[in-house]
């Protein structure tokens, strides 16, 4: 009974979101009790909220897998037989961005940013201007990730060796590193790591496992992958560069 | 449970907001660059609303459990009572021992079981045809990871600027890729953003958040980020290491 119902699509699909918290639980309830030994602070609110994570990313993943998923790869695919360049790099660019825009933990990062920064008296502590500096630090990362995806496309359209560019993209964090206020560094080399999970990530190498695929002399082993790690290296950037005009 | 529910209503709205740049220019695409009608219009338009409701609920349950677990557990494993020490004096950086071994757990733990990477792994012993294992590339990923959270949680409780352990971090990786077999090349820099998953981010986030702000004399505007930097750039340097290891040992049972 057991075994068919854990065959069944759906369910399969809610024990995969189940099981990017199972470790979490199991190494908090072993610091609770063992290390800790006191009754877990807010233990029911947190029950409720972990429900509500699971249930949240289950629908999500679903939607996306009958929704954004298949278009998407049908419009990388449509796209680079079109062979318009002007179309293929300006899908790129907004197909990088729009996902971004939307990354469930860019928009909790950005929010948490906002009240840190208020709190510690760097932001007027108004809630508008709170609201403006979380949009604008998503919007800065989407964009970012939109140039990093547009990049990454020409980068497998020429054949460019990637280390080049990763280094030369590592030589200008650290050059703007060294202009960027300090209130920004630590949030902005954070935002390379956050842009890339759920949304991103399957859509970007889609694209460009399908790009390496239908261009002669490109394996898309090698080249198709590489997107998200520019993906990773330009929200740095900008986020520092977004800070500038903050403090 | 009423202020449960109009905060939900409130988060709903917003994530309507955010997704609609999203079908925009899925449509302009479609409609105006391809011309061509939408497949699938009735389980597109129901998806769509499976990704708003999931993102609405995945928002919500964020706020009322991974920040408040993340914070909740550095607070507790950081107070002065749990440590030692009485309150508003601060410790030598190895009494907050517990603290390593908890950033160190959980950045292990969450990165074995993670789907992304256990794609990538699937595709990087593809790539070296068999002599990259898949679960050597996720133990050492995840080692990584759990080393990476370590040794940043050592970072916030010391204060030391972050752009130094950077620093060092890519020119190990700049080393590191004129010795690497190529076609890893692109592959382990792909690991460092594939690691830290939806969920992980914001209790890793909230985790250091919340330890700089119980350590004494750590400001959380400026040492409590890191966390998330430190997890996308230790796999790169474990992937690589690992590949010039296998590399290395394979050539050397070759010729000998």
């Amino acid at each position: 009974m057991i075994a068919t119902l854990s065959k069944h699509p759906l369910l399969k699909k809610l024990w995969s979101a189940v099981t990017d918290l199972v470790p979490i639980a199991l190494v908090v309830v072993f610091f609770q009790t063992l290390v800790i030994r006191q009754p877990f602070p807010e233990a029911g609110e947190i029950a409720v909220g972990t429900l509500f994570v699971v249930l949240g990313l289950f629908l999500f993943i679903e939607g996306l897998e009958m929704s954004l998923f298949p278009i998407g790869d049908a419009m990388a695919y449509a796209l680079t037989k079109k062979g318009s360049l002007f179309w293929l790099l300006l899908f790129s660019f907004l197909l990088g961005f729009s996902t971004t825009v939307a990354e469930p933990a860019l928009i909790a990062i950005a929010k948490q940013a906002g009240t840190i920064a208020a709190d510690a008296g760097l932001l007027d502590p108004n809630p508008e201007v709170v609201e403006r500096y979380s949009l604008g630090l998503r919007l800065s990362v989407a964009a970012s990730v939109g140039f990093a995806i547009l990049i990454g496309v020409i980068r497998i359209l020429k054949g460019w060796p990637i280390y080049y560019l990763i280094i030369g993209g590592y030589i200008l964090v650290m050059i703007i590193t060294t202009i960027a206020p300090e209130e920004i560094i630590g949030l902005a080399y954070d935002a390379g790591g956050v842009t890339t999970s759920t949304i991103t990530v399957p859509l970007v190498t889609a694209l460009g496992v399908g790009l390496s695929t239908s261009i002669k002399g490109r394996s898309p082993l090698t080249d198709g992958f590489g997107l998200v790690a520019f993906a990773s290296l330009l929200p740095m950037m900008f986020v520092m560069i977004y800070g500038l005009f903050w403090f | 449970m009423s202020g449960l529910f109009t905060d939900f209503i409130n988060i709903l709205l917003s994530t309507l907001l955010d997704v609609v740049p999203i079908a925009a220019i899925i449509l302009f695409f479609q409609l105006v660059v391809l011309r061509q009608p939408i497949p699938h219009l009735k389980q597109v338009l129901i998806g769509g609303i499976y990704v708003i409701l999931g993102l609405a609920f995945f928002l919500l349950g964020l706020e009322k459990a991974l920040f408040p677990l993340g914070d909740i557990m550095a607070g507790q494993l950081s107070s002065p009572a749990f440590i030692g020490v009485a309150d508003g004096e601060s410790a030598p950086w190895w009494s907050y021992y517990w603290i390593y071994l908890f950033a160190f757990l959980i950045g292990f733990s969450t990165t074995i079981a993670e789907p992304s990477l256990i794609a990538v792994a699937l595709k990087a012993s593809e790539v070296s045809s068999g002599t990259i294992s898949q679960w050597g590339l996720r133990v050492t990923v995840a080692l990584g990871v759990a080393f990476a959270l370590a040794l940043g949680a050592y970072r916030i409780v010391s204060g030391t600027p972050l752009y130094i352990y950077i620093l060092l971090g890519y020119c190990v990786v700049v080393v590191q890729t004129f010795f690497a077999p190529k076609p890893m090349v692109a592959l382990a820099y792909d690991s460092g953003g594939v690691t830290t998953s939806t969920v992980t981010v914001p209790i890793v986030a909230a985790l250091g958040i919340g330890l700089s702000t119980s350590v004494p004399g750590s400001n959380p505007a400026i040492d409590g980020f890191g966390l998330i930097a430190f997890a996308s750039l230790f796999p790169i340097i474990s992937v690589l290491a690992y590949a010039q290891f296998m590399h290395f040992r394979n050539t050397k049972t070759k010729y000998s």
